[in-house]
């Protein structure tokens, strides 16, 4: 099977980074912040596994396979990282977590 | 067939992901983000990814959405009655610079992309193949060419499961 869709992937997975960038940019609560950068990791992937369609070798999906294993580990740690920060601050506003020591 | 199937769940990512930019409650962008996921997995399947789409919903839906919408749940208590309002609905800051990161961020990619020849780069370096079960590769792969980065992803999984359990021990004042 040919790989004509292929500009369609670069286009779904461009969109995909830039909502994921805005999320980051915009949004003030710590979990949205998360969610838009698994957003980018997925776009990264999508990606990875378009170009490696057709190839013998799989690289791109083995690629992508430990992408998706570091976004795992890093959504579990920045989970409680925000679970100790609301512990301390009690809220998950990043505008108002401003200091490092209180 | 397979065009229409492809635009549909095309559709479906970008349209939920646009949902979780443009909701303010986090938990309709926890919801909507299912959307995403389930498309991006589909897409997988269509570029001939069938054990990384499995991997996907198993690693995404079932672990990493369920975590997001217990940190959702965790972190609004008492709903933050204090202050009067609610941290359920997220504010937005930068509005104007994000919209303006955003639309030159994917101006620049889409330009890349559309100037790039990567379609006939990339038919003249492989030849097109009909799509087989790739279980059987990828396992072997990890075990040959790929086992430093499966055994130090092993290592890392075990060093992130006890920081976990240890960052989200409840500190005594």
């Amino acid at each position: 099977m040919d790989n004509s869709f292929l500009p369609y992937y670069l286009l779904t997975s461009a969109l995909l980074f830039s909502i994921g960038l805005a999320l980051v940019v915009v949004k003030r609560n710590i979990i949205v912040v998360l969610m838009g950068i698994e957003l980018m990791l997925n776009a990264v992937n999508v990606n990875l596994v378009a170009f490696s369609k057709n190839d013998p070798s799989l690289q791109g999906q083995i690629f992508s396979l430990f992408v998706i294993v570091v976004a795992a580990c890093e959504a579990v740690i920045a989970l409680a990282i925000v679970l100790k920060v609301y512990e301390h601050f009690k809220t998950v506003n990043l505008d108002e977590i401003n200091e490092l020591k209180k | 067939m397979i065009q229409f199937v492809f635009i549909a769940f095309m559709v479906l990512t970008l349209a939920s992901a646009l949902v979780v930019l443009l909701t303010k409650n986090v938990l309709y962008a926890a919801f909507s983000l299912l959307g995403t996921f389930l498309g991006v997995s589909a897409l997988y399947v269509l570029a001939g990814a069938d054990f990384l789409a499995v991997a996907q919903i198993l690693v995404y839906v079932g672990g990493v959405l369920v975590l997001l919408i217990f940190g959702v749940m965790l972190t609004n208590q008492q709903g933050n009655k204090s202050r009067g309002r609610n941290d359920i609905t997220t504010e937005s800051s930068n509005r104007v610079l994000g919209v303006f990161v955003m639309l030159g961020f994917s101006a620049t990619l889409l330009y890349t992309f559309g100037r790039a020849r990567f379609l006939t780069i990339q038919d003249s370096l492989f030849e097109a193949v009909e799509p087989t079960s790739t279980t059987q590769t990828i396992g072997v792969e990890l075990m040959t060419n790929y086992v430093l980065p499966f055994e130090v992803s092993g290592v890392l999984l075990m060093a992130v499961l006890i920081g976990a359990a240890y960052l989200s021990t409840k500190t005594k004042n």
